[in-house]
């Protein structure tokens, strides 16, 4: 059986598409190595929009307006600039009541984007720019370590690692915070408040990396403007064993926090990635795998959720779970030593 | 059934959900139809796949394995027509509900009218209405175009206008749709279907045919006033979601060559089924089919011909669960469970069986919790799917469900259970049937491939019908009551064919069972208390044929409705022995 794979490497190639919203100008040039921060590409974006109706205020019909129009197009006008003056000795006229773009114009009526602002789409990741996306964005390429997670913010910086935990199912609470991590990216354990959060947000923190969040901290967390990657789930999980490893002994180097929302229909995953010297480049990892004896997995659905262990053997026909259900399953020797049935189907490669 | 009226051709049905892909193959046994074996695999729309032909493939390698017979080349193309050799089938067709659930933007004229049409239309599909325009909307058309581009719709259902009636006013609410359209970019416009005033037709096209990557046009949903009329608009947008995801989805296109067009969106496939049934059975009660699986709720229901069809995405068991709690709380679920369990156990399973919608419950704890939220997303498709009864369909007391006859059931939530009980008694809480009724578990989830392969060959779906592929849970009897618990309600008498009888004397708050093996039939005999009424009238005795299934008869003896008790002890007891009496633990 096909299995779906979960990746927590210590050294892999990372290939990631970074694209703008919507349509704008690429900055960036083919096999340009970029830092984190660097712009790539930018963009205008209005998100208001203004339909005046030129043939109802001038009292005209639709197409006698637009002969009066004084503006095309792509024309962009201050704010009170005539759009259209009509005839006689004391003509009215259409001014636009705003600054902004005209983006229609016909049908007696003209179509303006305002309250422009501008994007700009930094790297995220240190890497090599492999490919540029017209208009769109770029593709990065870098090496290292990759640690993904299960819940992202959407947002994304890179800083030092810091570790606060010394223990997979730690906590990480307020009072650990203080004045001297502030720009750091903190592994913290599980966080189980608000004010948590937000005393990381007054420091500012440049990332927080955690085992898990209760769902009613998500809305919090989506606001917050450091990045946050949950690498395990909701409400109050440990940290697998994988990823505690892998961050905690990359402390104090530079890692990047990609908090992308999991989207499970374009592949987007939260992520942790940790830049490493290479001298030639790793393999790029797969993302789908043959659930077969002897490999890591993690569990995701209790018993033992979240827990990683090895695949000892896949049970023959299908087996009768304590829930009553029936499934192809396979039996999984955690790092306990326990050994556990699980459905196949709540199974997941480590790797 | 003579040979000669069957022509022989096998026929390969593939269901695309949202967790798994099936593959079942029906072909001739015997002169007559019937369902053969069933393979399946992980659905593979999302990523790394991203291509649904992946995991069609591997259910299909799964079924030749099962029935040793190649289904597949070695390219891995399907084999058609079927050879000599015995590989290959004669037809093939799909069903799919797999992929996001569809933005959809509904305009209609009035809200009462051709908006109210529009939003039963769009719950035929997998789609979640975000946005409506109508002339009582009051926003301003630069303000419904910034709606229109924040939310990006994928589909924009247009009714309104009689035929020949009102144009000019629909034109005005079409312009924000056209110059949003005209906004985004070319790959992200959303595909228009209109199904309003049919004279309308050469000005939709100028007004938004440049702009729609799709346009779609069907019979008007509202004619007249008076008149709805949605099936051959449902068909046309069935056809439209389809072919939005063919553009969304790899795989599609491929599945709609392998079956000559013949796919379709799996919940409007149940409803087909629904429709044809509903005129097989000409019975004065209805017909229900409900289904529950990780895409959505779907509950179809047919009255002497006429059908309704509702598919719930929003109370799906798959990645929309944490929004259940947007139509329900925390509470109202767990009063299901049978285990005390905290609620922020529960909001913590909601978030987390969101992350992985093809999971399934290993333990008896996260069993608990599956079943209670499974209760509360059906019970709550099924409080919204009444609202589109027709008022003239039969019950025994206004606000309670109608009288149905039978009800099938299917989807993950109850196909995967080992113990029909399970399933039972989920089905017995979550619709609260009344009256007596046979309930049918559509283990292998047959139902929307039936009604997919009806139009290919209209034999098929009678001839399983009747093959047993379906399994018969049992009769059920549920008298409207409401008294004191362990009040005697009913007296009930079963004979047997070989003369043998069984009697039970049903207290209110309790569950009985008789046996009646599948396949074996009875006569059952009721004498109701004062006050409880069977479908024979409050009070009223009666005599009807029945027919066994796993469980035989049950009688469901605790009220209409369903009034848990508050005292979270005793209601949690009471589960434990109403599960323990249908066979479960």
């Amino acid at each position: 059986m096909q299995a779906p794979v979960h990746h927590i490497l210590a050294l892999t190639t990372i290939v990631r598409e970074r694209v703008l919203p919507v349509a704008g100008t690429v900055t960036a040039r083919l096999n340009q190595k970029v830092s984190s921060g660097d712009v790539i590409a930018e963009a205008n974006w209005a998100r208001e929009h203004i339909l005046l109706d030129v043939a109802r205020a001038l009292r005209v019909s639709p197409n006698a307006a637009d002969r009066l129009l004084k503006c095309k197009v792509g024309d962009t006008l201050a704010a009170s600039a005539e759009i259209a003056v009509g005839k006689g000795l004391f003509p009215r006229s259409v001014r636009a009541p705003r600054e902004g773009k005209v983006v229609a114009a016909g049908g007696g009526q003209v179509l303006m984007e305002v309250g422009e602002t501008r994007l700009e789409l930094r790297a995220g990741i240190p890497g090599t720019i492999i490919q540029i996306i017209p208009g769109r964005g770029a593709v990065i390429q870098t090496a290292g370590a990759l640690i993904q997670g299960v819940w992202g913010n959407g947002r994304i910086d890179t800083g030092l690692l810091v570790s606060l935990v010394e223990k997979p199912d730690a906590v990480l609470t307020a009072s650990r915070l203080d004045v001297s991590l502030r720009g750091s990216i903190i592994l913290g354990g599980s966080v189980k408040d608000a004010e948590t959060l937000q005393a990381a947000a007054e420091l500012p923190i440049r990332g927080l990396i955690v085992s898990s969040l209760p769902p009613s901290l998500l809305h919090l967390a989506r606001e917050m403007r450091y990045p946050i990657v949950v690498t395990d789930g909701f409400g109050t999980m440990n940290m697998n064993s994988a990823a505690y490893k892998l961050l905690s002994t990359n402390a104090k180097r530079e890692v990047t926090v990609n908090a992308e929302t999991f989207d499970r229909y374009t592949g987007t995953r939260p992520e942790v990635i940790i830049p490493l010297p290479i001298s030639q480049d790793p393999t790029v990892p797969r993302d789908v795998d043959t659930f077969a004896p002897g490999q890591q997995v993690r569990l995701r659905r209790p018993p033992s959720a979240g827990a990683i262990g090895t695949l000892v053997s896949i049970k023959p026909g299908l087996t009768i779970l304590p829930s009553g259900l029936r499934a192809h399953a396979a039996e999984v020797k955690l790092e306990s030593g326990e050994l556990v049935i699980a459905p196949l189907v709540n199974l997941e490669v480590v790797g | 059934m003579p040979t000669s009226l069957v022509e022989g051709d096998s026929l390969l049905a593939v269901d695309v959900g949202a967790a798994t892909t099936r593959a079942v193959l029906f072909d001739v046994v015997e002169g007559g139809y019937r369902f053969v074996a069933s393979g399946q695999a992980p659905s593979t729309a999302e990523a790394p796949f991203k291509d649904v032909s992946e995991g069609a493939r591997n259910a299909i390698e799964n079924l030749q394995a099962i029935i040793g017979r190649a289904l597949l080349n070695g390219s891995r193309d399907l084999i058609t027509p079927s050879q000599s050799n015995g590989s290959g089938v004669d037809a093939f067709v799909a069903t799919l509900s797999a992929g996001p659930t569809m933005k959809a933007v509904i305009v209609g004229l009035l809200t009462d009218v051709s908006l109210e049409s529009a939003r039963r239309l769009t719950e035929t599909i997998y789609a979640r209405i975000v946005d409506t325009m109508s002339l009582n909307d009051h926003r301003k058309s630069e303000q419904q175009i910034d709606s229109l581009l924040r939310v990006r719709p994928d589909i924009v259902v247009i009714t309104g206008g009689t035929d020949g009636g009102a144009s000019r006013s629909i034109q005005k609410m079409l312009e924000p749709v056209g110059l949003a359209s005209f906004l985004m970019p070319a790959d992200r416009r959303p595909a228009v279907l209109f199904a309003g005033n049919q004279k309308m037709e050469s000005e939709i096209k100028s007004l938004v045919g440049s702009l729609a990557p799709l346009l779609h046009f069907s019979p008007n949903v509202r004619p007249s006033l008076e008149t709805e009329d949605l099936d051959p608009a449902a068909r046309e947008l069935a056809r439209l979601f389809v072919n939005v995801r063919k553009k969304q989805i790899k795989g599609v296109d491929m599945l709609d060559i392998w079956s000559h067009g013949h796919i379709l969106p799996t919940g409007y496939a149940v409803g087909r089924m629904m429709r044809f049934l509903s005129k097989v059975y000409s019975s004065t009660k209805g017909i229900l089919s409900v289904d529950i699986g990780a895409s959505a709720s779907v509950i179809s229901a047919g009255f002497r011909g006429k059908s309704t069809l509702g598919v719930y995405p929003q109370f799906g068991l798959g990645e929309n669960l944490p929004g259940l709690l947007n139509y329900t709380t925390l509470e109202d679920i767990l009063r299901w469970s049978p285990l005390d369990i905290p609620s922020d156990a529960l909001r913590d399973y909601l978030y987390q069986k969101s992350l992985y919608p093809s999971a399934i419950p290993a333990t008896k704890e996260d069993q608990a919790l599956a079943q209670a939220v499974s209760r509360q997303a059906l019970y709550l498709a099924m409080q919204t799917a009444r609202r589109d009864f027709p008022r003239t369909a039969s019950t025994l007391k206004s606000g309670l469900l109608p009288l149905f006859e039978p009800i099938l059931a299917g989807g993950g939530a109850l196909s995967d259970s080992n113990r029909p009980g399970d399933g039972l008694l989920l089905l017995l809480d979550a619709l609260q049937p009344i009256g007596v009724t046979t309930v049918i578990l559509d283990q292998n989830n047959l139902l929307p491939l039936l009604g997919t392969a009806a139009a290919r060959n209209n034999l098929l779906p009678v001839q399983v019908l009747d093959s047993g592929a379906f399994l018969s849970v049992g009769t059920v009897v549920a008298p409207v009551v409401s008294t004191t618990y362990g009040a005697p309600i009913l007296r009930a008498k079963l004979e047997y064919d070989n003369g043998t009888e069984a009697r039970v004397d049903v207290k209110f708050g309790s569950l009985e069972t008789l046996p009646l093996p599948s396949g074996t039939a009875g006569k059952l005999t009721f004498q109701p208390m004062r006050g409880v009424d069977v479908g024979f009238g409050p009070g009223h005795g009666g005599t009807l044929p029945v027919s066994g299934g796993a469980l035989g008869v049950v009688f469901d003896g605790r009220g209409r409705p369903l009034n848990l008790p508050a005292d979270g002890v005793r209601r949690r007891e009471l589960i434990k022995k109403w599960r323990w009496t249908l066979g479960g633990e």
